[in-house]
């Protein structure tokens, strides 16, 4: 602000630092300017779905609607309600006046602030009119959603799968990351190489088996092919805690080995208090891809409604009501809204933890 | 808790000293028990993953692979028979599965180097110091990839839409006529890509920390020799950044190959328009969990698996002379 007013008078070129400040903060709006563009050109569908999720679905079909969510106006004459249109006015001007007949070539209209004068009769075409729409957000996408998909079942369901889940898969990380990061034993190296292995392999390979056991121990149709074999602790999240435990100065667990102290009890009063953004960075993680996971769902509850997640459930409702852009868009962002809440709730530990760990690397 | 620590101060003291006056009476033998002591709870702790790996990855690795040597189906399992490599045989001339390979590739080819030049762009204006607010950027270009993907890919499907969908509108604007992006053969990669986008979140922050660890000393050297942006962004940021895109493009990779969740929403799982979406994962589902084959998809499978070892083998053959480890080759 300061820098502006100064420069202003001043011509560019003379005055050394005031225009060097000058053009850096030119430099800095433009570059924030060209970020915006972007980012609004990334996001731009959100704004799409939250635009059309907010539509009443005759909007859609309805020719010269506008983009943002309205009605068309009407209004009341003698008891019936009639359309509002936009009529041209012989003296030049628009008026929007209530249809009260439309004939081909002449009809009447009425002032719908003072439906007590004469009724107009205006010469022309009232189909070539347009009509007048009013802004007009509609929530009964949400409602129809929520009561036809069963919604508080699903949000249970997932929720309750996502955290079971998610529990097994931080306890078991956290207890075979420890296991890397502070003890030797023969073989150690190549089974953190055969761990690191196991990220390239596809898991289409190991599918049919696992799928053909679930079955045979009759878990096809519960939750558990969801939540079991997270309990087994993953790549990611091993080699992400490793790392972090490593950081950690073994003085600490040394001293309080030398007290007595077990190594589950080091790993639980040393180790994790000291790692919890590492720890809360690796829930999130697990938290998110459990929330979202949509094979496994698929292949093990597809006929199970009463047991089905959200993702599966709206993939399943949007093939039903693929016509109906409306429904779709309003189903897709209720079952987006949790997750991206808590992303923005966790995200200042989340996108810092993940830049100081290097997380992945 | 005062006391304690006196404690572990007086003990450790007396280790210290104990090292320091040479090896004790009976050092040796406590030595070894406390390597086998350390080795157990060692195991111990990295046990739920090996039992993991045996039940989870490795059985299922090997039964896959017997699995793709005969005819076995759910309905009837008893009637399973040997056959050899027939389903491999298959494999080769079956116009499906050549399909699958043939869309995954054409989709992987324009995906890849969107997706990676896209997460690099963004890393780096998002890293910019001359950026205001970076922290909202990072925050609000990370976001997309923590929607489920079924939503999202609804959210693009509307926005895609000839008719009601914004994008077509936008290219309206400037008086060109939008392509059909889903029902057609040829922009139905392009549209997939365009979802890809939103997926380019871990890619980012993972270059993002790649960026940060690059020294800024050789920036300030370069600036007073007198090199220009693109100088120091080609023969520093790229160098120093090589092993992180060379992960990326490693995990890139293998997600393509693993594409299933978009192709399977966008049609119902039916691969339209006339297969072009019959991603070679979708076919493995077709085979297993439509039409019972599961001998035939443990082989689509396995065949999945060596392309997928060979092309990142090959990759990381490729990258071994061309990545730059600033601690020397490892």
């Amino acid at each position: 602000m300061t820098t502006n007013s100064q420069s202003r008078p001043l011509s560019l070129a003379d005055r050394g630092p005031v225009a060097r400040s000058y053009r850096r903060y030119l430099g800095k709006a433009s570059l924030t300017l060209f970020a915006v563009l972007i980012l609004s050109v990334f996001l731009l569908p959100m704004l799409f779905m939250i635009n059309t999720s907010l539509q009443h679905p005759s909007q859609r079909t309805t020719a010269g609607a506008p983009v943002y969510p309205a009605i068309a106006a009407t209004g009341t004459y003698q008891g019936q309600t009639y359309p509002i249109y936009e009529v041209p006015m012989p003296d030049g001007t628009t008026r929007n006046l209530m249809l009260i007949e439309g004939l081909r070539e002449s009809s009447t209209f009425v002032d719908p602030n003072d439906p007590s004068a004469t009724p107009i009769e205006w010469q022309g075409r009232w189909r070539t009119l347009s009509q007048v729409w009013s802004f007009s957000p509609d929530i009964d996408n949400f409602t129809t959603v929520w009561s036809q998909l069963n919604f508080p079942r699903l949000l249970f369901n997932t929720a309750a799968v996502a955290i079971l889940s998610t529990l097994g898969a931080v306890i078991s990380s956290c207890l075979v990351a420890y296991g890397f990061a502070r003890f030797r034993f023969p073989g150690k190296n190549i089974m953190f190489i055969v761990l690191l292995a196991t990220i390239i392999l596809p898991f289409q390979v190991t599918l049919i088996p696992t799928y053909i056991v679930f079955t045979r121990l009759g878990w096809n149709g519960t939750w558990l092919p969801l939540i079991v074999p997270h309990l087994f602790a993953n790549a990611f999240n091993v080699f992400l805690l490793r790392q972090y435990f490593m950081s950690i100065p073994r003085d600490l667990d040394e001293a309080a080995m030398i007290d007595g102290a077990s190594p589950f009890r080091i790993l639980r009063s040393v180790i994790l208090p000291l790692s919890v953004p590492a720890v809360v960075a690796v829930s999130l993680f697990h938290f998110f891809f459990a929330w979202n996971d949509f094979f496994v769902p698929l292949l093990y509850l597809s006929g199970v409604p009463d047991l089905q997640t959200l993702p599966i459930a709206i993939q399943q409702f949007n093939a039903l009501y693929v016509t109906e852009p409306t429904l779709v868009q309003a189903a897709a962002l209720m079952t987006m809204a949790v997750p991206v809440v808590i992303f923005f709730l966790a995200q200042g530990a989340f996108m810092r933890t993940v830049v100081i760990t290097g997380v992945e690397k | 808790m005062k006391k304690r620590q006196d404690r572990v101060d007086e003990m450790s003291q007396s280790t210290v000293q104990q090292k320091i006056s040479g090896t004790p009476i009976g050092e040796r033998r406590w030595h070894m028990n406390k390597n086998r002591r350390e080795a157990f709870w060692g195991y111990v702790f990295v046990s739920p993953w090996i039992i993991g790996l045996a039940l989870l990855t490795g059985g299922p690795l090997i039964a896959s692979f017997i699995l793709s040597l005969t005819d076995f189906n759910l309905v009837n399992p008893e009637a399973v028979r040997f056959v050899g490599i027939d389903n491999y045989v298959n494999l080769a001339s079956d116009p499906l599965v050549r399909q699958g390979l043939l869309v995954t590739f054409k989709f992987a080819i324009i995906a890849i180097p969107v997706t990676m030049g896209a997460s690099l762009g963004v890393a780096l204006l998002v890293n910019s110091q001359r950026l205001f607010g970076r922290n909202i950027f990072r925050t609000l270009f990370y976001m997309p990839i923590q929607i489920p993907l079924v939503a999202s890919t609804l959210v693009w499907i509307g926005f895609l839409n000839t008719k009601t969908g914004w994008l077509n509108a936008i290219i309206g604007m400037f008086g060109l006529q939008g392509p059909d992006w889903i029902n057609s053969e040829a922009w139905i990669y392009p549209a997939l890509t365009l979802i890809g986008l939103w997926g380019i979140g871990n890619f980012m922050l993972i270059s993002l920390a790649g960026l940060q660890a690059v020294p800024t000393n050789l920036y300030e050297a370069a600036r007073i020799d007198g090199a220009g942006a693109w100088v120091m962004f080609r023969r520093i940021t790229i160098p120093l950044m090589s092993p992180i895109l060379l992960y990326n493009l490693v995990i890139c990779l293998i997600t393509t190959f693993q594409y299933f969740t978009v192709a399977y929403v966008l049609t119902n799982g039916r691969g339209d328009p006339n297969n072009a979406t019959l991603f070679i994962n979708l076919d493995l589902f077709h085979e297993a969990f439509r039409d019972n084959r599961m001998g035939y998809a443990a082989a689509i499978g396995w065949l999945l698996f060596v392309i997928v070892l060979i092309l990142t083998v090959a990759l990381l053959g490729f990258a071994r002379k061309r990545v730059y480890y600033a601690g020397g080759e490892s």
